[in-house]
């Protein structure tokens, strides 16, 4: 079947509320509005600063931009495999549902690991929170961003959990919708770091 | 509270006031999408190393990058079936987002 029902309205048709949409996923949609801003916080004080570095190293002087390609498509193609995930569980298939939810952990874990590989590297270079203006918006803005994806692969091995306990039914696919949102922002939050921070002169 | 007040409402009011949300795409339309992604990440990286792309590099790495992160909001995060409800708090962030980054950039740029 190509499409799906929308798994809002089995949860607003049980339970009527004053805007005939599910709270948890009005909520959700909230707190991703507020991360816009505080993302936009840090991207925005990454590019006031940027070329503003006294001493090194500078940017394009550590940056391997082949390395962080593989690691931003990775992140890239986590997005279908939560998709996915999601697909699955609206036609009633947990197998499916805990593979592509597993998937998904692993290739945010793949990421996370790669931008562990990457500060490191960039340590052993001289770049440090503290050496310049670069250093310290360059951490803080990606270091953040890092956290979201380590955040988000707790909650999508908590739904893995909970689904090989059998405590997420076809009914409850509103769980992982919300959890997918808040993944796919991680995701277009990086597909902008990318640009903005890696690939840009 | 909200529930209670909810409550009071007809479906057929609600209805009324709020657009309700559309069923969902399948997996084909998401690989679609994850296929079109990929092409346009591999156009984003190539175009860095062309030479003769250079002097309009920026505003071609800005459009993928904004077509990229369009089509993951529209089809993975539903917002083109969805409510618009939703879509107005993610573009209400997303400006306010933009307009502080501007009354930041352009003292800075003024500065220089």
């Amino acid at each position: 079947m190509e499409h799906a029902l929308a798994p809002g309205h089995g949860a607003v048709a049980a339970h009527p509320t004053s805007t005939g949409l599910d709270h948890r996923k009005l909520l959700m949609w909230t707190f991703l509005g507020s991360d816009c801003l505080f993302f936009g916080s840090l991207i925005m004080t990454y590019m006031i600063y940027r070329g503003k570095s006294v001493t090194g190293p500078h940017p394009h002087e550590i940056f391997n931009i082949p390395y962080t390609s593989v690691s931003a498509f990775v992140l890239l193609m986590s997005s279908l495999t939560m998709v996915l995930a999601l697909a699955a569980i609206q036609r009633g298939d947990q197998r499916g549902l805990r593979v592509w939810l597993l998937a998904t952990a692993l290739l945010g874990s793949v990421f996370v690991g790669g931008q562990y590989f990457e500060f490191t590297t960039f340590v052993q270079h001289g770049l440090t929170p503290q050496v310049n203006l670069f250093g310290t918006t360059f951490y803080t803005l990606t270091g953040f961003h890092g956290a979201h994806v380590t955040v988000g692969i707790i909650i999508l091995l908590s739904l893995f959990l909970t689904s090989l306990l059998g405590r997420l039914p076809p009914s409850e696919s509103l769980t992982v919708e919300i959890a997918g949102l808040y993944w796919h922002f991680v995701d277009v939050v990086w597909i902008v770091i990318f640009t903005l921070v890696y690939l840009l002169p | 509270m909200a529930e209670q007040h909810g409550a009071e409402h007809t479906p057929r009011a609600v209805s009324a006031v709020v657009p309700r949300e559309h069923p969902h795409p399948g997996a084909a339309t998401y690989v679609k999408v994850a296929l079109v992604l990929a092409v346009l990440t591999a156009i984003e990286v190539s175009v860095v190393y062309m030479e003769t792309v250079r002097p309009a590099l920026t505003p071609t790495l800005l459009v993928l990058s904004a077509s990229k992160f369009a089509l993951v909001a529209l089809f993975y995060m539903h917002l083109k079936f969805d409510s618009r409800l939703f879509s107005s708090l993610f573009v209400a962030g997303l400006l306010l987002a933009g307009v502080i980054t501007i009354a930041m950039l352009v003292p800075a740029i003024s500065a220089m």
